[in-house]
């Protein structure tokens, strides 16, 4: 199996934070903390683009270099995850990922910083899957039920896209090529670098610029 | 008197220089994780159909079969 990926589809996303709400809802998410959020570039101007942003899993995670207490890990299946009774929540993850994904809750006495918590793909943490302690802290374990992230299986225009990379990025390509357009604001390039940029080799889709 | 406060203040001094000694150590060693396709220890009721635990190649199939749900091109009669 290929790497597990998320892509958004910015021509679709109509910005209804349908993934929002999945993902807070699906994992029991606290106040404060959002997992995933949709970004809206342009807003109220002609041109308007939203894309829905969450942890990217990176090939080569930027939080995953700078931890200090290396509490993160990669799964087989290319997702990164952490293991929250190593982390001490020093925020480093946060300054490094160019994404925002890490996020702090402010639960702690005197507003401590609490652990980092972050987009699973679904795959919950180091305990055992799909058990209560992994509930606790990570969420639902929807990988180990033989399922695919709830934000991207619910998207209701099906902009999000997640899963197998190679399956998701065909999925994409398909659209491009039908329509004509539409990897320009965030395509696979911009979401997982070209491969002049030092990303993984990925097939460009072919289509016209609009 | 003197002595008697003087040894309640040592006891007492005691009691809180020790009592870091019954802290628990917390462990720092990352733990390792299982497989997604060795199946959830959840309940059943939430588990999909179509594969069985431990097989990867069932997981595999059965993620990318329901990855194909998001193609809508599927959907349709005909193959753009």
């Amino acid at each position: 199996m290929a790497r597990m990926k998320f892509i958004c589809d910015a021509e679709r996303c109509i910005e209804c934070n349908g993934c929002v709400t999945a993902c807070k809802a699906e994992h029991d998410v606290p106040w404060g903390v959002n997992r995933r959020r949709v970004v809206t570039l342009n807003d109220g101007l002609p041109g308007e683009r939203s894309v829905s942003v969450a942890c990217m899993h990176c090939s080569d995670a930027p939080c995953m270099a700078v931890c200090p207490v290396d509490c993160f890990y990669r799964t087989d299946d290319g997702v990164v995850l952490h293991d929250k009774d190593v982390c001490i929540g020093c925020g480093y993850c946060s300054y490094a990922c160019p994404f925002g994904a890490p996020q702090f809750p402010s639960n702690g006495t005197f507003g401590l910083r609490g652990k980092m918590d972050k987009c699973t793909f679904c795959a919950g943490g180091p305990e055992a899957n799909g058990s209560e302690a992994e509930f606790e802290k990570y969420g639902r374990n929807r990988l180990a039920e033989g399922k695919l992230p709830a934000c991207a299986e619910m998207c209701s225009t099906k902009a999000l896209l997640g899963g197998d990379g190679d399956v998701v990025a065909d999925i994409f390509r398909n659209r491009v090529l039908v329509r004509g357009k539409g990897s320009e604001v965030w395509g696979w390039g911009t979401a997982y670098g070209r491969p002049a940029t030092g990303g993984p080799q990925q097939a460009k889709p072919e289509g016209k610029k609009s | 008197m003197m002595s008697k406060c003087t040894t309640a203040c040592v006891l007492c001094g005691a009691v809180l220089a020790l009592s870091a000694c019954g802290e628990k150590t917390e462990g720092a060693a990352k733990k390792s994780d299982v497989p997604a396709y060795q199946g959830s220890t959840g309940p059943s009721a939430f588990v999909a159909n179509g594969w069985k635990a431990g097989d990867q190649a069932a997981w595999e199939q059965q993620l990318r079969h329901r990855a194909q749900a998001q193609n809508e091109y599927t959907r349709t009669p005909t193959q753009p």
